[in-house]
């Protein structure tokens, strides 16, 4: 695990993920995407918006290779993939060390550096001290930091998040909002963020796109122009409040 | 967050059996200012109350043997050095076929289980049969495994182990096949080898159904014993044989003496039983919800 606190390389050409004229269509006929182009580079947070059931989900199950697109090109350039379930997915019997040290176990890391790198990333995501714990003894929060912990493990080059602050309270979320900007620009990987909240992902990232209702499909593109780390407070600026309206308004054109 | 709630329940489950020692933990209703242990010992006041009357004001006194007293079943039973050794040599030999039936119906059902939940066809195949072998009655099985497999130990064994073993294939099958979806996905991703989702997943996931399968399946394994020894009277009598003694010769206060202990030694399975699965999981995992 690096950790470096040099803020992200200026963004270089390194693709972590691209899709080209991906889509997916279930065994029952259903098309939840078609024809997307995305392409996340290195030192890129890319938000995806779209209304409930539009795809956002089975992007990410795509590139994490969960599930394999039925057209379209698919490249993922990293092996060190985190993926973020939209819950914490602890495993009840293990405490929040065990859990964090999972992945590095099932990657066959040898205990020593895995007990080593588990610690980092407790100490990393502020669950110092919670250690011995079992996860029906966390609150919401911090299960997804205990969650965001055992990704980080792997050292991600590629950090995919699928609503992971959804089922979570409106302080808490902002909280943890600004612990996952703290780590990307810490970590430096390339994140791919599916959320329903506009001014989440306004907040978050280099680029919000939007996705239109079912079939899924790209309608438009944001670039976010705020720099790292950022305020807390720039939500409540004129020009966060444009984009954010901005991203609302092709996110209600989509669903119409 | 809805990823760490523990599997539903076990099938095959009275959850209000489960909740049963847990009374102190239930929301205050009336009465809640006695000690959770008051209660109980009211109502068995009340059954020994019940329980005189039937025998001294409701039964001639010369049919007072059909419902002996407690103190006369203490005084000509239990304090008698003969019969209390016989009931309990007989409660040993029953307790060591229940015991003997538990662990194979335990090793066989966990083996059927995990077989079943390794792949589809295997299930559709096998599961059927458990079925049907919790369909049959057993006892009418009974004289049929006398037949082939004589009237001794491993006949009893045999009893014990057909009708204890169900609880344990339903629930084991149920626990490993509780598993969360994202949990699941989470060992894909790392593409871990079926053998390691079974150990560090699926096995822990399944572990509290496996044990309240144990818990129905230990009070089975008693009452197989029982019903073996009813059938097979041959060699040393166990709880089963003795109670028919008893009972074809009218020794009333021997026959509830002998009942008692068959009694509570169903009692003291099912306790060990739950307070083995609580050993086990009670760390992670509330039996009571």
């Amino acid at each position: 695990m690096t950790l470096t606190t040099e803020p992200p390389a200026e963004t270089t050409t390194t693709e972590l993920l691209h899709f080209s004229d991906v889509a997916m269509t279930f065994p029952n006929g259903t098309t939840a995407l078609s024809g997307v182009d995305l392409t996340v580079k290195k030192g890129e947070f890319v938000t995806v918006v779209g209304p409930s059931g539009c795809g956002k989900s089975t992007l990410l199950r795509i590139a994490s290779g969960l599930t394999p697109a039925t057209a379209g090109e698919t490249n993922v350039a990293t092996k060190r993939i985190g993926y973020v379930f939209q819950d914490a997915t602890l495993l009840p019997w293990r405490t929040v060390q065990a859990n964090v040290e999972l992945l590095a176990e099932l990657n066959g890391i040898p205990k020593k550096t895995r007990v080593a790198e588990a610690a980092k990333a407790i100490e990393l995501v502020g669950l110092a001290g919670f250690e011995k714990q079992l996860p029906r003894t966390l609150s919401g929060g911090m299960r997804m930091r205990a969650s965001l912990a055992r990704s980080l493990t792997l050292d991600p080059e590629l950090f995919l998040f699928d609503e992971p602050f959804g089922a979570l309270d409106e302080i808490t979320r902002e909280r943890l909002n600004d612990e996952l900007i703290k780590l990307f620009t810490e970590q430096q990987f390339a994140g791919l963020f599916i959320t329903h909240s506009v001014s989440e992902a306004v907040y978050l990232s280099t680029r919000v796109v939007v996705m239109s209702g079912r079939p899924g499909k790209i309608v438009e593109t944001f670039d976010v122009p705020f720099a790292y780390p950022r305020d807390p407070e720039i939500r409540f600026t004129p020009e966060f409040a444009e984009l954010a309206g901005e991203v609302s308004h092709a996110l209600r054109k989509g669903h119409s | 967050m809805t990823t760490t709630a523990p599997p539903t329940g076990p099938v095959a489950t009275n959850p209000k059996i489960r909740t049963m020692s847990r009374a102190s933990d239930m929301p205050k209703r009336r009465g809640g200012r006695f000690p959770s242990w008051v209660p109980p010992v009211i109502v068995f006041i009340v059954i020994l109350a019940i329980w005189y009357f039937v025998s001294y004001v409701l039964l001639d006194p010369a049919r007072s043997f059909l419902v002996p007293a407690p103190h006369v079943i203490i005084e000509e039973a239990f304090l008698d050095p003969k019969v209390l050794g016989d009931i309990m040599g007989a409660l040993g030999r029953s307790a060591g076929v229940a015991l003997t039936g538990l662990a194979i119906a335990i090793v066989i059902g966990f083996v059927w289980a995990v077989a079943m939940s390794q792949a589809r066809w295997i299930e559709r195949s096998l599961f059927p049969y458990a079925v049907i072998l919790q369909c049959i009655p057993i006892l009418a099985l009974v004289p049929l495994i006398g037949f082939w497999f004589g009237f001794d130990f491993p006949a009893r064994v045999i009893v014990c182990v057909m009708i204890a073993l169900f609880p344990i294939v339903s629930n084991t099958l149920f626990g490993l096949q509780s598993v969360d979806k994202g949990q699941r996905e989470l060992f894909q991703l790392q593409k871990a080898s079926r053998w390691t989702v079974l150990l560090k997943l699926e096995f822990p996931a399944a572990l509290p159904a496996i044990f309240a399968g144990m818990r129905i399946s230990a009070g089975l394994a008693v009452v197989g014993a029982i019903v073996g020894d009813f059938f097979f009277r041959r060699g040393e009598p166990g709880l089963g044989s003795l109670i028919s003694n008893y009972q074809s010769r009218v020794q009333g206060p021997e026959l509830f003496a002998a009942i008692i202990v068959a009694s509570l030694f169903g009692v003291v399975v099912f306790l060990v039983f739950g307070w083995l699965g609580k050993l086990a999981v009670g760390r992670w995992y509330d039996y009571s919800k």
